[in-house]
């Protein structure tokens, strides 16, 4: 990736933290899940900003790429993303968390919208991602299907359940990524996964890891295919809270609520990265 | 117009499987006509005669082996790309074990997915309570967009299949009863979505109205023949929609009849006694019925055969007679 694109890259993740950070002080009391959406910043950057074939203009295409959130939570860090790419408005955007908004903290499914899914209740994202992309195949559609998971969802049984269908039927249209930032709402090391990427690839995925920060690092994974009819999961290493240094990858920022002081100080750390 | 034959063949062959074993066949048919019909199951394939629909239509059909919330959540991912999905295992365990992704999946995204529930209520006979379904209406009534069908035989089993083929929604069907069980209808039943229809009309006066659902309602019917003899005068109404359900014809008969009695296979809360309590309570008019409800007491029977199961909880024609002579005698 050239140096012009990869600056494209980061402006379009500085602004999705800019944009939780906002609407995470906004929300006042209700906060936001500031801690992981900084942390798949580069993963949704990179995806809508280069890999995924979407368009605002037509987001009911046939063709379109499927870009599933499964780690619903999140929701802030896609609303940007959406944003920035065409599908939201800023007025979608101030509604978040708002009475009666179509933008709550977890996300419903809204296709016009570019939300494929409703999501908020964790692992079930690759299971539906499966379905769809099994359409694909049936179809003989070339359109291909992204899951975004986190790390603490992989500890719902039906996160494997999903991943042996997609072995099964040789989903090779089917990429997951993992936001791997190491913690779950608790914490770290709530309940760790020994050798997650040795055991998803003796499930029979293709299976890539990556520095979840770096645009070359994450490209590379995202585009390289190794096998035909294996479907492929990208552990990315991630920290949460990435972005500001004082509290990257330390605990308690799964959900936070700002104050005016550190909101005022993320801002203009934000701002000048 | 059905595309199902209701001939004495059909009849004998799908009496004779059962309504579990009659699903599949009759989704195979309906395959033939729906291009867009895909079947999943969670490893019964056998169980359900999906295997005859596998073998006539092998690109639409997906076995998702013992994983039954990944088979609601492939399900979703299929009908949200325009799919026609029926998922199929039995009862406890589609409605249980996967409630929560059918809750979010299927219901809160309104999708096009059609969950038969095999072998509800005490089919399992012997196999005991974790293959009993007691749950599954309380369950399913709770869900916004979910619909639920009880058909009271394989004919009508046939005709509420083809009606949920031809829905864009989530649906709910309860399949009950053993293979060999005689039927109620003997041809088209006219299936129509939320009526609740009378299939034994009273002698003279009205004095019982049984409404009831799925195959326990031959129990109804046989229990309703005996009280003639007794100059007890019975009508059986059968609920084969339990959602939405048809109010105002319960309104009707809890005006027209002395006592309302309701038979079902699921435990008394949240079941179709539940139902119907619910609406007579919320009525403001003058209502003539006494309410009883026969189902499932708020415990884990020990297990037994079907007509064991059904014996002790007073859920078959003698206990239904039982039921109605103690009634009218406090009447």
């Amino acid at each position: 990736m050239n140096e012009n694109e990869i600056l494209r890259l980061k402006e379009l993740a500085k602004k999705i933290r800019l944009d939780v950070l906002e609407m995470t002080f906004k929300a006042g009391a209700d906060g936001g899940h500031l801690g992981g959406a900084f942390s798949c910043a580069e993963i949704l950057a990179i995806l809508y900003g280069k890999i995924l074939n979407v368009n605002s203009k037509n987001p009911f295409d046939e063709n379109r790429d499927r870009f599933i959130l499964s780690k619903g939570h999140v929701a802030l860090a896609h609303y940007s993303i959406l944003a920035q790419s065409g599908f939201l408005t800023q007025d979608d955007l101030n509604s978040f968390e708002q009475n009666n908004s179509d933008f709550p903290t977890h996300e419903v499914i809204n296709i016009e919208k570019g939300i494929e899914t409703s999501s908020g209740s964790l692992g079930y994202g690759l299971s539906i991602g499966v379905g769809v992309a099994l359409n694909a195949k049936l179809k003989n559609k070339s359109y291909r299907t992204y899951v975004l998971l986190g790390d603490g969802e992989c500890n719902e049984g039906s996160v494997w359940e999903a991943v042996q269908s997609a072995v099964k039927f040789k989903l090779d249209n089917l990429t997951a990524v993992i936001d791997f930032n190491e913690q779950s709402l608790d914490g770290k090391n709530i309940m760790p996964i020994q050798n997650l990427s040795g055991v998803l690839e003796n499930f029979g995925f293709e299976v890539h890891e990556c520095n979840g920060h770096d645009f070359n690092e994450l490209e590379n994974a995202l585009t390289q295919n190794e096998f035909n009819d294996r479907p492929k999961i990208i552990i990315a290493h991630t920290l949460k809270a990435k972005g500001i240094k004082s509290i990257e990858g330390s605990e308690g920022w799964h959900h936070a609520r700002l104050n005016q002081n550190d909101y005022e100080n993320f801002r203009k750390e934000l701002e000048n990265a | 117009m059905s595309i199902f034959n209701y001939t004495p063949e059909n009849i004998s062959k799908w009496t004779r499987a059962g309504m579990r074993k009659s699903f599949g066949l009759q989704l195979s048919e309906l395959a033939g006509v729906h291009e867009n019909l895909i079947a999943l199951t969670a490893d019964v394939a056998s169980s359900s005669s999906l295997n005859v629909f596998a073998e006539k239509f092998p690109e639409r059909f997906f076995n998702l082996g013992v994983s039954e919330q990944n088979m609601i959540g492939v399900a979703s991912g299929l009908a949200k790309e325009n799919n026609n999905v029926f998922v199929c295992t039995f009862a406890p365990f589609v409605s249980m074990r996967a409630y929560e992704a059918i809750k979010i999946l299927v219901c809160y995204m309104n999708l096009n997915v059609k969950i038969i529930a095999l072998s509800s209520g005490f089919s399992l006979g012997v196999q005991g309570n974790t293959h009993y379904c007691f749950e599954d209406i309380s369950l399913m009534r709770t869900l916004p967009n979910m619909k639920i069908f009880s058909p009271a035989d394989v004919l009508e089993e046939a005709a509420i299949l083809e009606h949920t083929a031809n829905l864009n929604t989530p649906a709910f069907v309860r399949l009950t009863g053993l293979d060999g069980t005689p039927g109620i209808f003997k041809s088209d039943p006219d299936f129509i979505e939320g009526e609740l229809k009378i299939i034994r009309e009273p002698e003279n006066n009205k004095d019982v109205a049984i409404i009831s659902t799925g195959s326990v309602i031959n129990e109804c019917v046989r229990a309703a023949r005996a009280l003639k003899r007794e100059n007890i005068s019975c009508a059986v109404f059968n609920a084969s929609t339990l959602k939405p359900f048809d109010d105002k014809k319960l309104k009707e008969i809890s005006r027209e009849y002395k006592i309302i009695l309701t038979v079902e296979e699921h435990f008394l809360s949240g079941g179709l006694g539940g139902i119907v309590s619910e609406i007579l309570a919320g009525d403001n008019e003058k209502q003539n019925a006494r309410l009883i409800r026969l189902g499932i007491d708020d415990k884990f029977p020990l297990a037994g055969n079907y007509a064991n199961m059904l014996e002790k909880s007073g859920l078959n024609a003698n206990g239904i007679i039982n039921a109605i002579k103690n009634a009218c005698s406090k009447n």
